[in-house]
């Protein structure tokens, strides 16, 4: 423990001897290790971002369906059970965010154009957790019950169809006879969406309303349920397992779009693959300082040699000199990190590219996301590779011949 | 050969491992970014390509404001001998007219809001891949037949298999009550299920009759061998156009603004990335740059007293960083190109990558292309920090007194 302080101390001031040298390596290190975090929290922020929008064009994070539902998402896979029967249950679970919802295709009609649209027939109250629209900043009123006799509509679609507040739509669709379903909605609100094709495609009706214009009487297309964090979501899905019987499909959101479940995974490969060619990046002048710093003591290290010092402590001292580099560039980089995500943690707008943004998937508005395991993974993979790249300048200057390093001028 | 070189060459090899590990840095950058911009590059070019190919095409002639509305009324009048005049008029298939409607289509079971799209069945086949994909039966015939071409996830959620009728309800031009009943003649597998269930073709000859368009259609496709041939091609067709009516040429990136503002979004991205890198490579020079200068203090006071201007000394530095930059330049260049050479022919791929560029029209592996531009831009803007990184050791020579220089050991 005595050699190790010693070593330290040694290994500290080695290290400022030739300062500038140092200052740049740090500067090096710094500027590294900030970009890897900060730049992962932006991906990270991304990717979060499309996988909420993801979530809540799906929405929920477990869902229940006909088994069917899914490839033929039509009137004729609702779930084989009463709502109410069901919704009870999931009250009784003590489930907080849930919904369940009529969801079918359907064409709208205005005095001057047709759309297809999906139509979900929903219950205002408990919608209101997990749908992407914000109630209150819709323009007009969004639907106030079940059985409310209104339908809301995205802006864009309103401007496509050309209609308005106040104006009626025809909604067409087919019940599970096959016989054509229709009825006349007054547009009582319009939304605005962070992601544009959802207001070109969402219509939102009351549940109660919807139910009877089908003729589908007490029965839904789906029940969801969204949990506390979208990376774990296997308690609820475990206790929707329980609460269902029958006919039906439970699934998980990355099993119900593969697409964001897989970006999800590629995301945490990406953030290590980054982490690693910035510190190759790195290593090279890093080893290229170390190398120098044993080369211009050679002297001297065959002297402590001479006088006794064993090669273990002459590596030691090398590589808590690396070492001592790289914690520092490390808590200066982390630091940086954090102190320059602070200020942009409301969200950057990139609505420039917005709909480059849409085609990724992504909304205009990017919130970088740091997590405390990318900083911890950062911090980590440079402390170890750079433990492994300062072996082999310490094992050189362990193997000095004491004689041969002395005379060496 | 001229004496300073000689003098640099000699100085960079007096230390052969510094100059190597500071050589490796930037080759490794370099190799890092042609990989990268030649993938960049190649995906972004599929990406467009295929976009286009798809269904848009590279220009479209269309009446002002359908781009935004798409509205039944914004049609494009007697477009099947606008079409035909243009076809004589380059001498090329690679034109065809469309028309566009929503409708409800019934089967006897079921009913789905899909787009109905009028084609000209002889010539749709040159501005889209539609046709190409059809796995059952063929691609529309006649231009008055009532025959239409479904998607593969729409007949089986119509429950419909060739041969079998469908009823398509929709609004005609002037907001009549359009109906017809029609033969599925072909079913097209895109691979993207959406997409399958949310395009039907017929043709537009039959599609004028049906939704009473009076001989007009919605706009005409032209596709061109060469993306950069579209500004010229545009402004002929601008000058062509009928006098009198009312029409507008839309480019590509006017159709499909998503398609540039993902690729710019994607490319801001990935040149913060390299811009790290380089400022890193730029880091690493400066100080082997530095440490040799300082190391060569003493010697540089005698040359200085010997009447060498600080001026050349300084040019002496700058050299041997440009032949550090060379040396790396060419060597990451050979190895980047042999690199991204090897992917060109067997591919490159990311676990997740299909499901994510299956989004995008695109292939699951990639074939990045070697180009001499995405070989050299790189590796020119790495050559260009290097030479920077080298001139604050290189001005710090002006400050060099030779008495005091001298005394440095």
């Amino acid at each position: 423990m005595h050699m190790f302080v010693v070593l330290a101390r040694l290994a500290w001031r080695n290290l400022w001897r030739n300062h500038r040298r140092t200052l740049i390596m740090l500067a090096a290190i710094t500027l590294g290790v900030w970009a890897m975090i900060f730049m992962t929290a932006l991906m990270r922020g991304m990717v979060s971002q499309m996988i909420a929008d993801g979530i809540s064009a799906l929405p929920g994070h477990v869902q229940v369906h006909h088994p069917d539902y899914r490839d033929d998402p039509s009137i004729a896979n609702l779930i084989p059970r009463s709502d109410t029967e069901l919704s009870a249950r999931f009250v009784d679970a003590g489930f907080v965010k849930w919904s369940s919802r009529v969801r079918v295709p359907a064409v709208i009609t205005s005095e001057y154009e047709s759309r297809g649209v999906t139509l979900l027939g929903i219950d205002p109250d408990s919608e209101r957790d997990l749908t992407f629209v914000d109630y209150d900043a819709v323009e007009g009123r969004f639907l106030s019950a079940s059985d409310d006799s209104g339908v809301v509509i995205g802006k864009k679609l309103a401007a496509t169809l050309n209609t308005e507040i106040g104006k009626r739509v025809v909604l067409m669709s087919q019940d599970p006879d096959n016989d054509i379903a229709d009825r006349g909605f007054r547009v009582i609100g319009l939304f605005e969406a962070n992601v544009q094709s959802f207001e070109e495609n969402y219509l939102f009706a009351g549940k109660a309303t919807v139910q009877k214009m089908l003729r589908i009487g007490d029965q839904v297309s789906e029940f969801v349920v969204l949990g506390e964090d979208y990376r774990d979501v296997d308690a609820e899905f475990e206790k929707v397992l329980q609460l269902v019987d029958g006919n039906v499909e439970v699934k998980r959101w990355f099993e119900l779009d593969p697409y964001l479940g897989t970006m999800l995974g590629v995301m945490d490969g990406f953030v290590l693959v980054w982490i690693v060619v910035i510190f190759l990046a790195l290593s090279f002048g890093l080893v290229n300082t170390l190398v120098m710093a044993v080369f211009e003591r050679v002297r001297e290290i065959g002297l402590m040699l001479a006088l006794g010092m064993k090669p273990i402590n002459i590596l030691g001292q090398i590589i808590i000199e690396s070492l001592l580099l790289l914690a520092i560039g490390l808590a200066l980089g982390s630091a940086l990190a954090w102190a320059t995500v602070q200020p942009i943690k409301d969200g950057i707008d990139v609505s420039i590219v917005s709909e480059g943004m849409d085609m990724w998937g992504m909304s205009s508005v990017l919130y970088p996301e740091l997590l405390l395991s990318d900083v911890v993974l950062a911090n980590v993979v440079v402390l170890v590779l750079g433990f492994l790249a300062s072996l082999s300048p310490a094992w050189r200057a362990s193997r000095y011949e004491p004689i041969e390093a002395i005379t060496k001028v | 050969m001229n004496l300073v070189f000689r003098l640099a060459w000699r100085n960079l090899w007096r230390q052969p491992r510094r100059t190597w590990l500071t050589v490796g840095a930037i080759m490794f950058s370099n190799m890092l970014l042609v990989f990268m911009i030649s993938l960049q590059f190649g995906m972004y070019g599929l990406m467009i390509d295929n976009t286009l190919q798809a269904f848009t095409g590279h220009l479209q002639i269309q009446a002002p404001g359908y781009i935004d509305d798409q509205k039944m009324r914004q049609t494009v009048d007697n477009v099947v001998p606008l079409a035909t005049e243009l076809r004589d008029y380059f001498d090329s298939d690679n034109i065809a007219a469309r028309a566009t409607a929503f409708a409800l289509v019934s089967s006897e079971e079921r009913s789905y809001g899909t787009a109905v799209i009028g084609t000209e069945p002889a010539f749709e086949r040159n501005v889209s891949t539609l046709p190409g994909l059809v796995t059952q039966g063929r691609y529309l015939g006649e231009q008055d037949a009532a025959e239409i071409v479904i998607g593969a996830a729409l007949a089986r959620n119509l429950r419909v298999a060739l041969g079998d009728e469908l009823t398509l309800i929709g609004s005609g031009r002037d907001g009549s009550f359009a109906a017809a009943v029609v033969n599925i003649v072909g079913v097209f597998e895109s691979g993207l299920v959406d997409f399958d269930r949310s395009i039907t073709e017929i043709p537009l000859g039959f599609f004028q009759d049906v939704f009473y368009m009076d001989g007009s259609g919605h706009y005409i496709v032209i596709n061109l061998p060469l993306i950069d041939d579209v500004p010229v091609v545009q402004e002929q067709v601008e000058a062509l156009l009928p006098a009198g009516e009312d029409l507008v040429v839309h480019d590509w990136d006017a159709l499909q603004p998503g398609l540039k503002q993902a690729i710019k979004a994607d490319m801001s991205s990935a040149f913060f990335m390299y811009g790290i890198l380089v400022i890193l490579v730029a880091f690493s020079v400066l100080n082997t740059q530095l440490m040799s200068v300082l190391e060569r203090t003493h010697e540089f006071g005698i040359v200085l007293s010997l009447g060498l201007t600080p001026g050349r000394l300084g040019r002496l530095v700058l050299l041997e960083t440009a032949i550090l930059g060379v040396l790396g330049l060419l060597f990451g260049a050979l190895l980047g190109a042999l690199f991204t050479y090897w992917f060109s022919v067997n591919g490159f791929s990311y676990p997740g990558m299909e499901e994510m560029t299956a989004k995008f029209n695109l292939p699951a592996r990639f074939y990045p292309q070697v180009s001499v531009l995405s070989l050299l831009i790189g590796p020119a803007v790495v050559f260009i920090f290097t030479i920077l990184a080298a001139v604050y050791p290189a001005l710090r020579l002006r400050k060099l007194h030779p008495v005091e220089a001298m005394r440095a050991v």
